[in-house]
């Protein structure tokens, strides 16, 4: 397959400058729209590319964009696009990637959105702790303005756009758009209800949007060449190509840029290199921390948004946490339960309260200490939080996921922790 | 009106409201916690849940939060459905994680939200078997108490404090289930609103830190419907009484007035009831007869009656009243010296100015505003007050006014006004516009979208330059055309002014701005005037010498004094009025003094006979507020000792003389009946409240509850033998548990309290709907009565305002009103006096540079006849020439309004040295 997104990104993972990134058609997409293509036109392209929102929800981003307030529509002031680079779930490593290594297709990206959706401002609201892909996003900024691809009069097609990178203080929860939106205005990282939608009051109560990283490096060649080209990409019913993950017990944990819905089977063994010796898959998460568990029995399903959704888990993220049979399921549970409780923002009862309940009734398990009606918690645990709606954001019910389908796929074990009193993996974990 | 149905009952309900006030109008029990009917919803808490169906089919359903969802025609619910009943009970569980079990010793106990709804969603049995979070409490300051660790995070406090009241210095910190409520460091709530996070806090986080010294239960707590004394707002609140001492006050609600907030004087200003400085007959306390030695004597009520009566019948009696006791003893005393012989008691300033105010609201064709209406201002002008000092409650509506440009935005956006955060972050820091003209520092002036500083002339000028504006004249001030501009484009623009400067100009000055706004504008819209009035009942003590042609000023009777036998002065220290000179006029010549008050004052200690009298918390009377509302308090509990009413002492002294105008009135109704005969402006005097004969199904009103305990122990550490409960002929309340608190008038609701809501929050089962009147309110009276209806015919005001010169190297003095140590008798009460702190003397930031002086250094402070040295406060704004002082403490009582000062650095001051400290140290 031809590589779009990572096609400047080498075995070196050295940034890509603007030369370089000029000279291997960068800024062509750029060129394209501010001369011959209105703002309604990118959108059109966008909306026919079905390309969807590469942050985990897999929302189309063509819809989202449309319902930003547009001319008369519109009252005057600013409006917003903010990149969300806060990549923090769990098993999810790709927008580093593609920051790091190709920061000015991430700005064009930005850029080309911005003149979609008519935004005078943009920021890219990025996780703290990537202080490298902060200081060559920084760098390409400033070559971007000393080029005159950002600031006043772009290209001199009379648009214009300012750029800034916000290192987040660092939560989980800033992923959330609405509650990245509060970080970046000072405020807690609580997500906000709603309606109304950010696109129609966002950051400054203005109309934003926020889209991934990943979704926003699609955008400058979708636009330079097409929604019908982009649709080919994929190889079931979602367009263009994703950045796939693996980590876990396998020989070859990594990244690769594959087909929207390549099979997992495929991602596992060909690209992963399979299971490492001695071990055998248990399960997986296919899109990080928040999605339910697969089984060997998914193997041969297409990573598609609808068809991952529809064995009963999400495609998130699409970078997968692999379960082998010498690790503990309850463990492994427990773990990403200590994680979202910790990361709750502490704004509704169910997640500040109920995770850490949870966390609580696992660990019991987990050092088994349980009786059999710490499952039926679990239980009327799953059944409280894990709805959404029930909750103020997805994160409770997202934390629940993993959970659930845990005690679905490997209930036996959390039984064995029970009836034996100790978790029985603890002989076998390397 | 749309319909809903929740479990299949028909609901007519209220259109754009959200699903849980629906219920709650509706008068099922729906539990909640992070909503407040004042401060909308945030679906933080996740308790109001219930379940909704798409269609008559959907038999599933699914939860949704009943205070985020909107009403929609013919939407379906379920409350009992089990997936909504198990979800409410599993919230609850998990806020019992960390809850600790300390109910006994809390003092939220028995009136705790989070009580009564544990009890409604059926939590019993807690699952979670791990440790529970614990956090470090904050010192806050005397009046609130804290304890972190019963906090269940609705957030309430944190929008309340901040949000609502503007407060800055209490947020949430940290995060996940370790959010803490508290100060960046401990140290003393800055808001003036900060008692209301007791009554908001619905659980025990934030408690009444008086209240904790002398602890009772809320059903062991007698109380009555009583009015606010600490300034002329009048707001409605509900002490509760124990063992003979007043244990603390709680808001009880007006719709109208003061809807669900106290500021910290009305909440926590009366100590001084249960001060040991009250006047008694024990000879220590100064009450009694002045014997020869100078201290006083001991006496009966009957002996003090016969030697009152001895010095007055026949004589020559003058009468000073007062602005801070009611307006039945005002009418008695007037009846009983005469009206030529009657003072009001105001000093000069004052009483011109509130006669300036009465005659406005006689004539304006503006309206004139209940706080209520305050808060749909959608442009406001404040000229020459400090609101939030002198009339906080209004203060704390103009906040909430402000926000009618977000709920502009939030209407274009179909956004109800309920969905607080999201209006909130949609309107962020856009405010409607708020001009403020004022001498110095205002503490609203963090949300004003403009301020000017002007000298107290200056301001009139300046109000008289926007009429002229109005009018069609240009002005070459930008400022004047600005503010016409803004006023003229608002819908509804509110003028507010007041007393404080003692300038009937600047009274004089609004009144024309507000007519000219509303006859010279096109468009249809209704400007609204409204004053601040000095103290409790000034606006009652004004209406009451009003229509006299020629009121005997209170300057006019000190040189009549020598003319007289005695003087008989009520409930008032002259020191607050007259100078130095003019008392000694009054308390050296051969004239009687005869004082009644209640705390000790140098008024009282040169008076020959002093008679004790009973507070506002053991007194019925009517006050009548800014707005010329006349609501009626009644006795809590009953004065002890030999103390009276002052309607009592007056109407015994009455029938002793055997007055005859006074003769055959024997009861309180007697003597409203007879004031609302006396002056046509009091004839609905009457209908403030039900008289003594009032009767719900047979019964009085009880200002006790029916679990109150220990009625027949309480005395027995002095006498095993139950005394009778005291009889009150007086009152439509009865000393009593028997009867019903329920759908009676609403002047006569003592506390709220209702099956399964034992918690402040039954006050919506006594409320028509969510923020509307109570119940009592619609079935019979209002909430008090406006006196005060305007011709509407309008004044002509000729305005000649006088600038006073001064002579360089010398400053105007202003005053400055403290909600914390102006007010006289809240003063009294120790956690007030201690946030009083010292008296100052306030300077422009040049002004101290020029004296080479800093923020809490001395200053001394010379006028024609003294020197005071005053510490000094630093003003971040201040009209040209002015420096302001703060008013009724004690070290700045000899200072007037409008003294001309010169300052210089004390020199003999040094700053005090520490020798140890356990401030700033951390931990």
């Amino acid at each position: 397959m031809e590589k779009v997104l990572t096609r400047n990104i080498g075995p070196d993972q050295m940034p890509t400058d603007m030369t370089a990134y000029k000279a291997n058609g960068g800024y062509v997409g750029l060129r394209k729209a501010l001369s011959h293509m209105s703002p309604k036109d990118c959108l059109k392209v966008i909306s026919d590319s079905n390309l969807r929102g590469r942050g985990g929800a897999g929302f189309p981003t063509g819809m989202k964009w449309s319902f930003v307030p547009t001319e008369d529509k519109c009252t005057p002031g600013h409006k917003y696009l903010v990149c969300n680079a806060d990549e923090m779930e769990p098993g999810t490593f790709k927008d580093r990637l593609l920051m790091e290594c190709d920061p000015h297709q991430l700005i064009e990206g930005m850029i080309l959105s911005a003149y979609t959706i008519g935004a005078d401002i943009s920021y890219i609201f990025i996780r703290g702790e990537y202080v490298v892909a902060i200081q060559r996003l920084r760098d390409a900024i400033a070559e971007c303005y000393a080029k005159g691809y950002l600031g006043d009069n772009i290209l001199d097609s009379g648009y214009s756009l300012n750029m800034y990178v916000h290192p987040s203080a660092g939560r989980y929860i800033c992923g959330e758009e609405t509650a990245l939106i509060n970080a970046l205005e000072g405020k807690r990282a609580n997500p906000r209800a709603k309606p109304p939608f950010p696109q129609v009051s966002g950051l400054w109560g203005r109309p934003t949007i926020v889209n991934n990283v990943e979704t926003l490096c699609n955008i400058p060649h979708i636009i330079d060449r097409g929604a019908d080209w982009f649709k080919t990409l994929g190889r079931g019913e979602d367009s263009g190509s994703k950045l796939f993950g693996v980590s876990g017990k396998v020989k070859n944990p990594g990244c690769w840029e594959l087909p929207m819905g390549t099979p997992i089977r495929e991602i596992l063994e060909d690209h992963a290199g399979g299971m490492r010796d001695g071990y055998q898959l248990k399960g997986l998460l296919p899109g990080g921390g928040s999605t339910d568990f697969l089984v060997p029995e998914h193997l041969d399903l297409a990573m598609d948004y609808n068809v991952i959704g529809a064995a009963g888990s999400r495609m998130g993220t699409g970078t997968m946490i692999v379960l082998d049979d010498r690790s503990c399921p309850v463990a492994m549970v427990l773990n990403l339960i200590r994680f979202f409780a910790q990361e709750s923002c502490g704004f509704c009862t169910p997640c500040r309260d109920g995770l850490p309940w949870t966390r609580q009734v696992l660990e019991d398990i987990e050092s088994g200490c349980a009786e059999s009606e710490h499952l039926e918690t679990l239980a009327y645990q799953i059944k409280y939080i894990g709805a959404i709606g029930n909750t103020h954001c997805a994160l409770a019910p997202g934390a629940m996921e993993p959970l659930q389908s845990a005690l679905k796929y490997f209930y036996d074990d959390f039984k064995q922790h029970i009836s034996g009193g100790q978790c029985p993996y603890h002989s076998k974990e390397a | 009106m749309p319909t809903i149905y929740i479990d299949g009952q028909e609901i007519e309900v209220k259109q754009g409201e959200n699903v849980l006030e629906a219920c709650l109008n509706a008068g099922l029990d729906l539990p909640y916690f992070c909503w407040h009917p004042a401060m909308g919803s945030i679906g933080s808490c996740r308790q109001c849940a219930l379940v909704q169906y798409q269609n008559p089919e959907d038999t599933r359903g699914r939860i949704v939060m009943g205070c985020m969802t909107q009403v929609t025609d013919g939407a379906r619910f379920s409350l009992n459905a089990q997936n909504a009943t198990e979800f409410r009970e599993a919230v609850v569980e998990s806020l019992m994680l960390n809850h600790p079990h300390d109910c006994p010793v809390c003092a939220e106990g028995g009136e705790c939200h989070l009580q009564d709804m544990t009890v409604m969603v059926g939590h019993r049995d807690r699952r979670y078997t791990g440790k529970k979070n614990t956090h470090r409490n904050q010192y806050l300051g005397p009046l609130i108490q804290h304890e972190m660790n019963r906090c269940i995070t609705c957030y309430r406090c944190e929008r309340y404090y901040r949000d609502y009241a503007g407060g800055s210095d209490l947020g949430a910190q940290a995060s996940r289930d370790h959010v803490y409520f508290g100060r960046h460091q401990e140290g003393v709530l800055e808001s003036e609103f900060s008692g209301n996070l007791v009554e908001v806090c619905p659980t025990g986080v934030f408690t009444d830190k008086p209240f904790l010294k002398h602890y009772s239960r809320k059903w062991d707590l007698q109380s009555a419907p009583s009015i606010c004394s600490g300034c002329g707002v009048g707001c409605n609140i509900s002490p509760g009484e124990r063992y003979g001492k007043l244990k603390r006050v709680h808001n009880r609600y007006n719709h109208e007035v003061n809807g669900y907030f106290l500021c910290d004087r009305g909440r926590f200003g009366s100590g001084y009831i249960n001060s040991d400085q009250r006047l008694d007959y024990s000879g220590l306390k100064g009450a009694g007869l002045k014997s020869a030695d100078a201290t006083f004597a001991a006496v009966h009520q009957s002996q003090a009656i016969e030697t009152a009566a001895g010095w007055l019948q026949g004589k020559k009696v003058l009468g000073i009243g007062s602005p801070r006791a009611s307006l039945e003893s005002n009418y008695l005393l007037r009846e009983l010296v005469g009206r030529s012989n009657f003072s009001s008691g105001f000093s000069d300033a004052e009483a011109a100015v509130v006669r300036s105010i009465i005659n406005i609201q006689k004539t304006t064709v503006a309206t004139n505003p209940t706080i209520k209406q305050m808060e749909s201002a959608d442009a406001i002008l404040i000229l020459g007050e400090d609101i939030t000092n002198t009339a906080p409650r209004v203060a704390l509506a103009l906040r909430q006014a402000l926000r009618n440009k977000s709920f502009e935005l939030a209407e274009q956006l179909g956004l109800p006004e309920w969905q607080d955060a999201a209006v909130r972050n949609l309107a962020q820091d856009q405010l409607s516009p708020m001009i403020i003209v004022s001498a110095m520092d205002s503490r609203l002036d963090d949300v004003a979208s403009q301020l000017i500083s002007l000298s107290p002339a200056a301001i009139a000028d300046f109000a008289c330059a926007v009429t002229a504006s109005l009018q069609g004249q240009e002005s070459d001030d930008k400022r004047v055309q600005q503010v016409a501009n803004i006023l003229s484009a608002a819908k509804r623009p509110l003028i507010i002014s007041g007393s404080s400067m003692l300038s009937a100009n600047i009274v004089d000055s609004a009144a024309c701005l507000a007519e000219a706004l509303q006859t010279h504008k096109q468009t249809a819209q209704e400007v609204m005037l409204s004053f601040c009035v000095p103290e409790a009942n000034s606006m009652g003590l004004g209406l009451l010498v009003n229509e006299d042609k020629r009121p005997l000023k209170l300057s006019r009777l000190v040189k009549k004094i020598d003319t007289v036998d005695a003087v008989l002065i009520l409930e008032n220290d002259l020191e607050r009025r007259l100078s130095q000179s003019e008392l000694d006029l009054i308390f050296s010549g051969k004239t009687r003094v005869i004082s009644m008050d209640l705390l000790e004052n140098n008024t009282l200690a040169r008076s020959d006979l002093v008679l004790p009298v009973a507070s506002y918390a053991e007194s019925q009377g009517t006050l009548v507020n800014a707005e010329s509302r006349a609501q009626r308090h009644y006795p809590v509990f009953e004065p002890a000792a030999e103390r009276l009413c002052s309607w009592q002492w007056l109407l015994q002294l009455a029938a002793v003389m055997e007055h005859k105008k006074l003769a055959g009135i024997a009861h309180f109704d007697q003597i409203v009946e007879a004031c609302s005969k006396s002056q046509p402006i009091f004839a609905d005097l009457t209908a403030v409240a039900p008289d003594h004969s009032f009767r719900d199904r047979g019964l009085k009103v009880p200002r006790q509850t029916h679990r109150y305990s220990g009625r027949t122990a309480i005395n027995a550490d002095v006498s095993v033998h139950e005394p009778p409960q005291p009889t009150d002929c007086e009152t439509p309340l009865a000393y009593s548990m028997e009867g019903l608190n329920r759908d009676q008038p609403a002047s006569l609701i003592p506390y709220v309290w209702s099956p399964g809501w034992n918690s402040n929050q039954s006050l919506q089962k006594f409320q028509a709907e969510v923020n509307g009147p109570l119940k009592g309110a619609l079935k019979h009276s209002g909430a008090g009565q406006r006196l005060i209806k305007s011709t509407q015919q309008g004044l002509e005001y000729k305005l000649k305002v006088p600038h006073p010169r001064m002579q360089k190297g010398r400053w105007q003095l202003l005053p400055m009103h403290r909600v914390h140590g102006s007010e006289e008798l809240s003063a009294y009460t120790d956690e007030i006096a201690e946030l009083a702190a010292q008296a100052f003397v306030a300077l422009g930031e040049t002004v101290a540079e020029k004296l080479g002086v800093a923020e809490g250094e001395m200053v001394v402070v010379s006028t024609a006849d003294q020197e005071i040295s005053l510490q000094v406060k630093v003003l971040s704004r201040v009209a040209k020439n002015c420096v302001g002082f703060s008013v009724g403490f004690d070290k700045t009582r000899s200072l007037r309004v409008g003294d001309s000062v010169a300052l210089r650095r004390d020199e003999s001051w040094q700053p005090p040295q520490v020798i140890a400290t356990d401030k700033g140290g951390g931990f």
